[in-house]
């Protein structure tokens, strides 16, 4: 952890006597007090911070919800309704569960995007990175889920949609669906233990965040200059300097999510899923949670035949594909130079994926004709390109500007031309 | 260590037989412990037992559709008009995105005519089949779209009056679920 060696003394008898024992002060201490973090972290680097504190919300808001839920179809839209009518604070205790999810995403799409930015994934950090991606897909899968259980109109049809997606696998794709689904369409066995399981995998998911936190104290954090802690003047102590960051940073994001809760909590989510889910009728327009709307609309991007994979295999292949491709990422970059920072084209291209990631987004919302599916196939294409052609080429060609030789001398030369900057009256 | 010469162990020795046997049987164990919680997810015997419904078609009159609920799914029982009909028959079959009747009655292989797809000779105003497009499992709209079939709201699928898919996402020909005429007023389905 802390560079192999712990500095931490207890100070009372009981301490001591626990210390021989289960020093779990000990890793307290030397995981979240005296770890040395990089002294160039900014606020980029605090949403992990943030996430914790979302998956904590979440799986408490979760646990007190569920005590007034009952998965059942005949009782689910109803309950929920209860809880919004008459459980004591449940309106606040469901909004906040339901906000927090698009929350725990906006987080993570923050936290994603810095990884992207800063090279955090290249090594030592590949397996670091890739239990992050693991954390992600678990989280989509519990959100999915957690979504179907109001078993509201957009609950129903988006579960027959995504179930769907398997059907499209050839020879053993339906007998997966049904596996899913526990039947032949979507119904009390799908409700039943999509709500066990979404029970179950936010506890999976801490599991992996615990690894995912030891892997990161293993290889310590990147920082946004990409060069690796050299000497002591590089890092400071987690305490007090990353804590009060990342807890200025909760402060600020909490305020935003509060305002949500209480302003426009259904902003985020879709009026059709006040309606009973009727199976007999299917909304207007299918759309998913909006952190799902850019694999959305590459899964509709693909309305063409390759060869033997029809147009419904074929977009489903994009969709998971484009997933996939995070994992990859740690291998499919070739630069050697981490951050963004020092690396002028890899940044511009960054950008474009960025606002391609948002564009894809909005054809997500939009009906699947016209002008919008071709867009969505160029989105798709930049988005393919950005893993496949871009990282692997630009890494060989592209020439980086001069990295500082430390952390240190980074931090120093930044605040010289800031004192520069600043001060030219009083020079004068 | 290096005074132990391996060479003087047999190739396969009985201790080799019995670490794979046993590992051979503590894997069979596994699977075998792993298979009801995974055999516990396919449809119950209650969901499969719903497999069989009677429908009295009797109040249908010509241009009128019923919609009823098998396996989970809607069920469409079009009585077609002269025309519908008629704008099927006409369209050739090589202008169909999918040639296959995709009916459980016919064997697998039978093109989409018409007549393949409706419930046969002297019956052929009757289209029965399961009212879900087989892109990912909306339900289509009733006479709507380019063809006066079905319409799919959701990707914009094009059904004809035959329930064949002409335009649009979708792979396939809506299916034709097992079905019978038990009398002349009543099909069973499934």
């Amino acid at each position: 952890m802390s560079g192999g060696h712990s500095t931490y003394t207890p100070k009372t008898g009981f301490g001591r006597w626990m210390d021989a024992r289960l020093p779990l002060p000990r890793l307290i201490y030397d995981s979240f007090v005296a770890y040395p973090v990089p002294r160039n972290l900014n606020y980029a680097y605090t949403f992990g911070g943030i996430l914790t504190l979302m998956l904590v919300a979440q799986i408490l808001t979760g646990v007190v919800l569920a005590m007034h839920y009952a998965a059942n179809t005949e009782l689910a839209f109803g309950s929920v309704e209860k809880i919004m009518r008459d459980v004591n604070s449940g309106w606040l205790l469901r909004y906040l569960h339901a906000n927090g999810a698009s929350f725990f995403f906006v987080a993570v799409y923050v936290h994603m995007f810095r990884g992207l930015y800063y090279g955090s994934y290249k090594a030592p950090r590949e397996l670091l990175w890739i239990l992050g991606c693991i954390i992600y897909l678990l989280m989509m899968a519990t959100a999915f889920m957690g979504y179907v259980l109001p078993w509201g109109q957009m609950s129903f049809w988006g579960a027959t949609v995504i179930t769907g997606f398997f059907s499209a696998i050839p020879l053993v794709g339906d007998w997966i669906q049904q596996l899913l689904l526990g039947g032949f369409a979507v119904d009390n066995p799908t409700l039943n233990r999509f709500f066990s399981l979404h029970y179950l995998l936010p506890f999976m998911i801490a599991g992996v965040v615990v690894l995912h936190v030891w892997a990161l104290h293993v290889t310590g954090q990147t920082n946004p200059t990409g060069i690796e802690v050299k000497q002591k003047t590089d890092t400071v102590a987690f305490t007090p300097y990353a804590t009060v960051k990342d807890g200025f940073a909760m402060v600020v994001f909490l305020f935003v999510f509060a305002y949500f809760v209480f302003y426009m909590p259904n902003y985020l989510g879709h009026p059709d899923n006040y309606i009973e889910a009727d199976p007999l009728k299917t909304p207007a327009h299918i759309v998913p949670e909006w952190y799902f709307l850019p694999f959305y609309a590459m899964l509709r991007a693909i309305t063409f035949n390759v060869g033997p994979i029809d147009s419904k295999l074929g977009g489903v292949l994009v969709m998971f594909g484009s997933i996939i491709l995070l994992f990859l990422t740690p291998w499919l970059d070739t630069s050697k130079v981490r951050s963004a920072v020092y690396r002028p084209w890899y940044r511009l291209f960054f950008w474009l994926f960025v606002a391609d990631a948002i564009l894809l987004g909005w054809l997500g919302s939009r009906p699947a004709e016209g002008v919008y599916v071709a867009l969505a196939q160029l989105g798709t294409l930049y988005y393919y390109a950005f893993f496949l052609v871009i990282m692997p080429v630009l890494g060989l060609i592209e020439t980086p500007r001069r990295l500082p030789n430390s952390i240190t001398e980074a931090v120093l030369e930044k605040n010289k031309a800031g004192s520069l900057e600043t001060q030219p009256a009083s020079q004068r | 260590m290096s005074d132990i010469d391996s060479t003087h162990i047999p190739e396969h020795s009985r201790r080799d037989f019995l670490y794979v046997a046993t590992g051979m049987a503590g894997a069979f164990g596994a699977a075998a412990v792993a298979w009801p919680f995974i055999d516990q997810m396919r449809p119950d015997a209650s969901t499969r037992a719903l497999a069989s419904i009677q429908v009295d078609v009797s109040a249908v009159e010509p241009g009128m559709s019923l919609t009823v609920k098998w396996r989970g799914h809607p069920v469409f029982v079009r009585n077609r008009t002269e025309q519908e009909m008629q704008a099927a028959q006409e369209t050739p079959l090589d202008q169909l995105k999918d040639p296959v009747a995709r009916n459980e009655n016919l064997p697998a292989d039978t093109p989409a005519t018409d007549l393949a797809r409706s419930a046969g000779e002297g019956k052929e105003n009757w289209l029965v089949m399961i009212g879900v497009c087989t892109h990912l499992g909306c339900v289509p709209l009733g006479q709507q779209g380019d063809f006066g079939g079905w319409f799919c709201p959701c990707h914009g699928s094009h059904y004809d009056t035959a329930g064949r898919i002409r335009k649009g996402p979708a792979p396939e020909n809506m299916a034709i679920p097992t079905f019978e005429f038990v009398s002349d007023t009543v099909i069973q389905i499934g």
